[in-house]
């Protein structure tokens, strides 16, 4: 087989590389470089929500509503922030437990400049801390683009606290935080499961429960300034480099391949999109090419750690189609109202990227002290491999899903979820926050 | 004398400007309006969201001019603003009473 000579290759200079020689170690011991690369990388992460995704939002809704769509990132980005370290962060990285972490690291107490995470051993745990902080903030943000243009503030942010503790910080625990699905050998490299199928299925949840646009399906609710959305979608591509690059929590050839498939799969992703649009509607829209190369990044996103530049490839080109299908016919086929397209994009590319990520694993990548063999996917034999990624994806669904509802069907008790009739109409940015754009 | 109304494609206003100014008419107002008549409207597609739009962006000009010159004024209108495509636009005119200029109290066609 033609990879196994390439895979061979990429295992003997992983190995000989000086990141990979001293992880063997196994020691935990703060390395400066690494440190250097997570600072960073930590930037990046921040930067895909203020300003990315909320450019990447505020330029699709309409001019009334831009203030309060950019609202919507700004408070998931200060609340989510403050909530992970009082108590998001203990639950998700501390512990062994099976289901949910320990209060051990309730407002950060006990953390020092010396401490160090079992999960980032090269790093200090504050950085390792704030950088699982910027995931949790924009997998909260990405959901409220499901029901942009109705949703009530004060609604989203009960529902960003509450979804925070009870949906992100379970699954990331269960996946990352050495919960029962990382145990029971699901990969995700940064997020398929825990921020985009996750964000993707609350998104549609969400949808259903609040309910159409006032509207939908008759009135024209074009975007309003497709330029904002260009700008916020290579802010998104650019930070998706820490994103997945500073999965590898380390300045190491494994994080460089994470971002070479990223970009990749990525461009990919644009290219399919606009292919298809081209071909079935007559014009290659440029919403059509910042769609496709999000699906792209999503797609990727679980298998970036774990797949060679080609294989990143064919997963941008299946992403572009599969995303393409879910956001112009599936969509419109169940008839909910997903603004924005979170689940057809997120939620079907974090699902698509999820099980792909257990076809193609080049076990040669993944190369640790604790794991000699990598892990292998299907195409290398491994079928266990398909089965742990199914198992995470229908558990991710479920949880999300059911967890999703509950908690809209509990703020609906105290507070209404949409804006009046009269607010939605005359725009969020005035109703609910007293400014406008002019 | 006679108000001309007249709805053109945006992108015709200097061309009709330039028309009206050589044959003497010095005044004109212009307002940026939306509609539709026969060019009806056109689709955009934004993802899996088709939307018609059925009000075309056109501009609105308002031409007051002295009742023997009128046909010389909807001519060259028509004439500046033509393109043959469907969406060129219409001309109305109308009776229009009396005409005062502000600064001068001048009125009727002393004061276009």
């Amino acid at each position: 087989m033609r990879w196994g000579t390439f895979v061979a290759a990429i295992a003997a200079t992983s190995i000989a590389s000086p990141a990979f020689a001293q992880a063997s170690n196994a020691a935990a011991k703060i390395d400066g470089a690494d440190t250097a690369w997570m600072i960073g990388a930590t930037g990046l992460v921040l930067t895909m929500t203020i300003p990315g995704l909320a450019l990447f939002y505020a330029g699709m809704v309409r001019k009334k509503n831009v203030l309060a769509t950019m609202a919507q990132s700004l408070a998931a980005t200060f609340l989510v922030s403050i909530l992970w370290a009082f108590v998001g962060y203990s639950l998700a990285f501390t512990g062994d437990g099976a289901v949910i972490g320990t209060l051990d690291r309730v407002f950060l107490q006990g953390m020092t400049l010396e401490s160090i995470s079992p999960w980032a051993k090269t790093i200090p745990e504050a950085l390792f801390m704030i950088y699982q902080m910027t995931f949790a903030v924009i997998t909260v943000a990405l959901v409220a683009g499901s029901v942009a243009d109705r949703l009530r503030f004060s609604a989203y942010l009960i529902f960003c606290a509450l979804w925070l503790l009870i949906v992100y910080v379970p699954i990331a625990h269960w996946v990352w935080g050495g919960g029962f699905l990382g145990s029971y050998g699901l990969i995700d490299f940064a997020g398929g499961t825990v921020v985009h199928l996750n964000a993707g299925v609350a998104g549609l949840t969400a949808a259903y429960v609040v309910g159409w646009r006032r509207g939908f399906g008759h009135e024209n609710l074009a975007p309003f300034d497709l330029t904002l959305a260009v700008i916020g979608t290579g802010l998104l591509w650019v930070g998706w480099f820490g994103f997945n690059g500073g999965s590898a929590l380390g300045a190491n050839s494994r994080a460089v391949f994470a971002i070479v498939a990223t970009h990749l799969a990525a461009s990919a992703g644009a290219f399919t999109w606009m292919v298809l649009e081209w071909w079935t509607r007559g014009k290659p829209s440029v919403l059509g090419m910042i769609s496709g190369a999000v699906a792209g990044l999503g797609t990727i996103t679980p298998a970036s750690g774990f797949v060679l530049p080609m294989q990143a490839v064919l997963i941008g080109v299946i992403a572009g189609a599969i995303c393409f299908w879910a956001c112009t016919w599936l969509k419109i086929r169940c008839g909910y109202d997903d603004s924005l397209d979170v689940f057809g994009v997120h939620g079907i590319g974090g699902f698509t990227g999820t099980l792909l990520a257990g076809v193609f694993a080049v076990g040669a990548l993944s190369v640790s002290p604790d794991l000699p063999a990598g892990v292998s996917g299907l195409l290398e034999g491994n079928v266990h491999q398909v089965v742990a990624q199914v198992y995470g994806v229908v558990v991710t669904l479920l949880w999300s899903g059911i967890a999703t509802y509950l908690i809209f069907k509990a703020i609906e008790l105290v507070v209404p979820l949409r804006v009046r009739q009269e607010d939605e109409v005359m725009g969020l940015d005035v109703s609910q926050h007293g400014e406008a754009l002019q | 004398m006679k108000l001309v109304i007249a709805v053109i494609k945006p992108f015709k206003l200097d061309e009709v400007r330039e028309a009206l100014t050589r044959i003497g008419v010095h005044g004109m107002t212009v307002t940026e309006v939306k509609g539709y008549g026969r060019q009806k409207g056109h689709m955009e597609i934004y993802r899996g969201s088709e939307y018609a739009v059925n009000f075309l962006p056109k501009l609105r000009l308002e031409v007051a001019v002295a009742s023997a010159q009128i046909e010389q004024v909807t001519e060259a209108l028509a004439a500046a603003a033509k393109t043959g495509q469907i969406g060129d636009g219409k001309i109305f005119v109308t009776p229009l009473d009396q005409a005062l200029r502000i600064r001068t109290g001048e009125t009727g066609a002393d004061a276009l």
